[in-house]
């Protein structure tokens, strides 16, 4: 079996999340073949890839900005095509390929495999429902595989050692239906927070934006951290939404997750509980966070957190 | 304009789901349900839309148990006009439902479908993007807002670099993000009225749509139990015990 990845850029550049879904399209077993959709840097990034046998490049402005309509007929052109066609499409779950993905099933009349944490057999996979309060194995009865893949539980593809070749590819080009209009991208200088080491995560008891910021922000400047928040810290204005950890925003797993003010609902535990260690700072003993943290403080954070960014 | 407004009942969010020892399954036996929260989001645009003039009737519809009544009058009493129930006591996959909707938008023929962007039982996240696929018409996911123009939709996405607009030749499919907006709840009067409203009963045979499972579920397991942890009795301690786990500072 042959497995198509979607390449995920960001900013021209292949994308982490991408060596993820290499690393699983790897363990189906056959060749791993991946498409960019992009400038011809990121082709001859993707090319390097450790794994990767064959860079398929969609040079067509029409691609460029990952428009769905525009996408998946390229996709599902690619997957059907006879003789050369393959058996197993995957995509990073990211924005873009929760959006591309589905699109790409529905036209191969196909049921995707959504966020898969494994793969337990050539058509068989493990995957979370019930916002990660259970574990499903599914097994696929469809001719082809479209799949989505939790990139937090598969170890990154080595970006270097791979000698790929590149061939460019072409489909039927803008289907006419839609149109970018613009990115409104928030700009951080700190470690992307679905690929960062250690995260240091604010809730309401932060009070706002400025507090926040004051509190969070020495910490996880110390600790080299990324910046997460939990819904209700959002909701309320403190953060931007894409800073949200949780069955709603980003699926994280870093080796620190620090846990400030934030009670741990379900949605929330749904994001992060799979980190390697969690710390939690919370006023309250019995918040349910306690349950999922490896160490606890019960403590005030205006006074806890300063005091612990002094001490780092 | 029409707007079409598919909506799912599905356990409460605020309710533990536990795993039948068998593995079968969760059990959803005794447990408390409502309408997915992502589709009250939905039906909240819709009714906002038709409240602002942009359309004159919403259609609320649900595929599911007999039980998926009590979601569509939820719909109904936020502002729905009618409803629509494709009643099966089988789990129906976002493939057949996408298909179902198909032939239901054949016949109703709306110029917006707003659905959730996910379930929170199956977090499969498909149904929208499988059923603009279908009736090969564009795709507005994960809105944080939406402007009506004519014969276009102006769609603000939650997208993981910040936010993306895009716009989109009506008619569309629009899924919503939890910040679209703040749904109302339904008043008494209201509910009371709702009852009043109409409400077809189909099935899934009525469309013509195969609804037979194309994944198989092997087995449900609770996930792995994180070790107890410890809790700590002042900062010092917590910073002595994250040193010797090898936090560098």
């Amino acid at each position: 079996m042959t497995a198509l990845v979607l390449a995920e850029l960001s900013d021209g550049a292949v994308a982490p999340a991408t060596l993820s879904a290499v690393t699983a399209a790897a363990q189906l077993g056959g060749p791993v073949h991946v498409l960019v959709a992009g400038a011809q840097g990121a082709a001859d990034e993707a090319a390097k890839i450790a794994g990767v046998e064959k860079v398929l490049h969609a040079g067509d402005a029409a691609y460029a900005d990952m428009l769905a309509e525009n996408v998946a007929p390229l996709v599902a052109g690619l997957m059907a095509k006879d003789g050369v066609g393959y058996d197993a499409f995957l995509a990073p779950a990211t924005t873009t390929g929760k959006n591309v993905a589905p699109r790409v099933a529905a036209l191969l009349d196909v049921m995707q495999v959504s966020d898969i944490l494994s793969v337990e057999g050539p058509k068989s996979f493990t995957r979370p429902i019930y916002a990660g309060n259970a574990i499903a194995t599914v097994e696929s009865s469809d001719a082809k595989l479209v799949i989505t893949v939790r990139t937090t539980a598969f170890d990154k593809a080595a970006a270097e050692g791979g000698s790929a070749s590149v061939e460019a590819v072409s489909g039927p080009g803008d289907a006419g239906l839609s149109s970018f209009v613009g990115l409104e991208a928030v700009k951080s200088d700190r470690p992307e927070l679905t690929s960062a080491g250690t995260i240091v995560s604010g809730g309401r008891a932060l009070k706002d934006s400025e507090t926040f910021a004051e509190v969070i922000t020495p910490l996880a400047d110390k600790l080299g951290a990324a910046i997460g928040a939990s819904r209700a810290a959002v909701d309320a204005g403190y953060v931007p939404n894409d800073y949200q950890v949780g069955q709603t925003g980003k699926i994280v797993a870093p080796e620190l997750y620090v846990a400030v003010g934030i009670s741990g609902a379900i949605q929330h535990l749904a994001g992060m509980k799979d980190s390697k260690v969690i710390v939690a700072i919370n006023k309250d003993p019995d918040a349910p966070i306690f349950q999922v943290a490896d160490l606890g403080l019960v403590a005030d954070l205006f006074e806890a957190v300063p005091e612990m960014t002094a001490k780092l | 304009m029409k707007i079409l407004v598919p909506v799912k009942r599905v356990i409460d969010y605020n309710v533990k789901p536990r795993v039948k020892p068998d593995g079968s399954g969760v059990d959803i036996a005794n447990v408390k349900m409502s309408m997915n929260p992502f589709d009250e989001i939905a039906v909240e645009e819709a009714v906002r839309l038709k409240e602002a003039g942009k359309a004159d009737e919403v259609i609320a519809v649900s595929i599911g148990a007999p039980k998926s009544k009590d979601v569509l009058r939820t719909a109904l009493a936020m502002g729905a006009d009618r409803a629509i129930l494709i009643q099966t006591e089988a789990e129906v996959e976002p493939l057949a439902v996408a298909k179902i909707l198909k032939a239901v938008a054949a016949e109703e023929n709306p110029q917006l479908i707003i659905l959730g962007k996910q379930a929170i039982d199956d977090d499969s996240n498909q149904t929208g993007q499988m059923l603009a696929a279908l009736i090969d018409r564009p795709q507005g996911t994960f809105a944080s807002k939406v402007e009506i123009d004519g014969d276009h939709v102006t769609v603000t996405r939650e997208v993981d670099d910040g936010l993306e607009t895009v716009k989109l030749a009506l008619p569309a499919i629009v899924t919503a993000d939890l910040r679209l907006n703040e749904p109302r709840y339904a008043s008494l009067p209201n509910i009371m009225k709702a009852k009043k409203k109409p409400m077809d009963e189909k099935t899934p045979e009525d469309y013509g749509v195969d609804i037979t499972a194309r994944l198989k579920t092997l087995k449900v397991a609770e996930p792995p139990v994180r070790q107890a942890g410890e809790k700590v009795g002042s900062v010092d301690e917590l910073v002595a015990k994250l040193k010797a786990l090898g936090v560098n500072a």
